[in-house]
């Protein structure tokens, strides 16, 4: 029984390792192209780098040079981290608001920003693009209210979820003491509410950073985040620069790689509650 | 408390409101009225009535992403539940060491759509390559570089879905079970799956509308060659409105058709499943 009871977790050990080398291996093998010649990597993608072949980090030079890679990851560092700053501020001050005052009103909203997050992005691209044109919202801070506008459907939701598991005694004692609603918002309700924003930041940054259509539509032609310049080294119909894509999807992984191991218990927590709520 | 906090609505509500206003209310409204419109900026618009869905659904394209799309969600959808289920009974085990498996099989979950269809084209196309094809050659094999892709992106996140739920069964219901004399088998047909049932219906719900919507995968990995028989509903409509003068309105026409399919199928499934979840 006991020795039976080893072998099946042999077999599961071994099972769990094939798997882990099959979710690994084409990061590696992106890592190790990047590394040769971009003549050597559409042939024989899954050979390793030869002396013939061994390129050092010119493709890094290269895609950097022409991605603007720098650059590019400055835009996206600013709009992901300014845009969440205000989801975050703003939609958790919605939320506060429309669960405690129960009104027609703030019920008729809560339907709304819920409905909206059924609704695929290709139902409003066009005319979101027109109207943040039209009103000059295209440009790195426009497109930090057009963030905050879109993702509020789900942040609000998350927030009201949360809200409603505070106790109210909590809030009337705070105004007995003699806050006025934004003292009792901002010292008692909002130190709260910490591990739901953790969650909201977490899903929002995933998602702003990754984003590539509403931000190429809105403010692609003059400012590139990291995954539009990545779509631009594709080009027209000329052929694609391997070296120097293999490189830029390296350099693309990295940060993400960094914030995931760093906060990993955050995200593994955030994305399964952001899941359960969704 | 009440009252009281009532007047502070332009503080608490009008940003968020104003930002959601402009960003999502006005262009949903807009989009639907231009779909019974013709016109190619927003202030040249002539109204058509039901022109753009009658072009839409005699569009060639149209239809085969439609149903291109469909086979895609039907695949993919059973995959990723499939294979995400059996990891997370395999990690559930109760064996040491499980949390780094963990950690690799969701880490993909990460990398951005675009980026990730650019990985995969080098992995399928170096494959492809003994053969002496590209996957451009046929959009067979763009179907199934997108399901393979999709099942790397995805099972990380459904696994750790399943894991929480199959956690939470209670360890007396299963030891009830097994001294009734249930099989192993018998234990997951009737005492672990009808308890993740809630699990099962997140994951449904989340492949459902990830892989219907999918969009930037599709661009970086084949962008709808060849000849646009890859593309996805997202891609085709992309491509109407950027690709195509004079049919804009087509374009929204196909995106308010895109908005019924996603919104229906979502609301029937969580009714569905909600139905056989189990009271614990």
């Amino acid at each position: 029984m006991k020795s039976r009871q080893r072998a099946s977790n042999a077999i599961i050990m071994i099972l769990l390792f094939g798997l882990a080398v099959l979710f690994l291996a084409p990061i590696f093998i992106v890592l190790m192209n990047s590394f040769k010649g971009r003549l050597y990597i559409s042939d024989a993608p899954f050979k390793l780098p030869t002396k013939e072949t061994f390129a050092g980090i010119e493709n890094y030079i290269e895609g950097m040079k022409k991605t603007k890679f720098a650059s590019a990851f400055g835009w996206s560092f600013l709009i992901t981290v300014g845009s969440v700053l205000l989801i975050i501020l703003f939609t958790a001050m919605t939320a506060w608001y429309i669960t405690r005052v129960k009104t027609k009103l703030t019920n008729g909203l809560y339907y709304l920003f819920v409905f909206s997050m059924i609704v695929p992005f290709q139902m409003v691209m066009f005319t979101m693009t027109k109207v943040a044109n039209i009103i000059h919202f295209d440009n790195p801070i426009g497109i930090m209210l057009i963030y905050l506008g879109f993702g509020s459907g789900l942040s609000v939701f998350m927030f009201c979820g949360f809200v409603k598991s505070i106790p109210l005694e909590i809030e009337e004692a705070s105004i007995i003491d003699g806050c006025n609603p934004v003292q009792t918002y901002f010292r008692v309700v909002l130190p709260m509410l910490k591990p739901i924003v953790i969650t909201v930041a977490i899903l929002n940054v995933m998602w702003i950073w990754n984003d590539y259509l509403l931000p190429y539509l809105v403010i692609g032609r003059d400012y590139k985040t990291i995954p539009i310049a990545i779509q631009y080294l594709k080009g027209g119909y000329g052929s694609i620069d391997m070296g120097a894509m293999m490189a830029m999807l390296v350099l693309a992984i990295i940060p993400i790689v960094l914030f995931y191991l760093s906060c990993q218990k955050y995200i593994i927590k955030g994305v399964t509650a952001g899941a359960v709520k969704g | 408390m009440n009252r009281n906090l009532k007047k502070y609505f332009p503080l608490f509500v009008l940003p968020t409101l104003v930002a959601f206003t402009i960003a999502f209310l006005i262009p949903f409204l807009l989009g639907i009225y231009l779909s019974f419109t013709k016109f190619t900026t927003v202030n040249d618009a002539t109204f058509i009535g039901f022109g753009n869905y009658i072009k839409a659904f005699q569009n060639h394209d149209f239809l085969n992403a439609l149903w291109f799309t469909t086979k895609f969600v039907v695949v993919s959808v059973l995959t990723i539940n499939i294979f995400a289920f059996a990891v997370a009974l395999l990690l559930t085990r109760g064996k040491k060491g499980t949390n780094v498996f963990r950690t690799i099989f969701f880490m993909p979950n990460l990398i951005g759509g675009i980026v990730l269809g650019y990985i995969w084209k080098l992995i399928i196309n170096g494959i492809l390559a003994r053969y002496g094809v590209t996957l451009t050659y046929s959009e067979t094999y763009g179907f199934w570089g997108l399901v393979v892709l999709m099942n790397w992106q995805m099972i990380g996140y459904m696994m750790i879905i399943y894991i929480a739920g199959i956690q939470s069964v209670p360890d007396e219901l299963m030891e009830a079970a097994k001294i009734d004399g249930a099989s192993r088998w018998q234990l997951l047909r009737h005492v672990t799956l009808p308890m993740v049932m809630p699990s099962i219906t997140i994951c449904l719900f989340l492949t459902l509308s990830n892989s219907f919507k999918l969009f930037d995968q599709n661009l970086a990995l084949t962008a709808g060659d060849p000849s646009k028989r890859s593309s996805m509903l997202a891609l085709d409509i992309y491509n109407t409105f950027y690709g195509r003068n004079g049919w804009e309105g087509v374009g929204q026409a196909k995106a308010v058709v895109f908005f019924i399919i996603v919104a229906v199928i979502a609301l029937l499934q969580l009714k569905i499943t909600r139905k056989k979840e189990v009271e614990s």
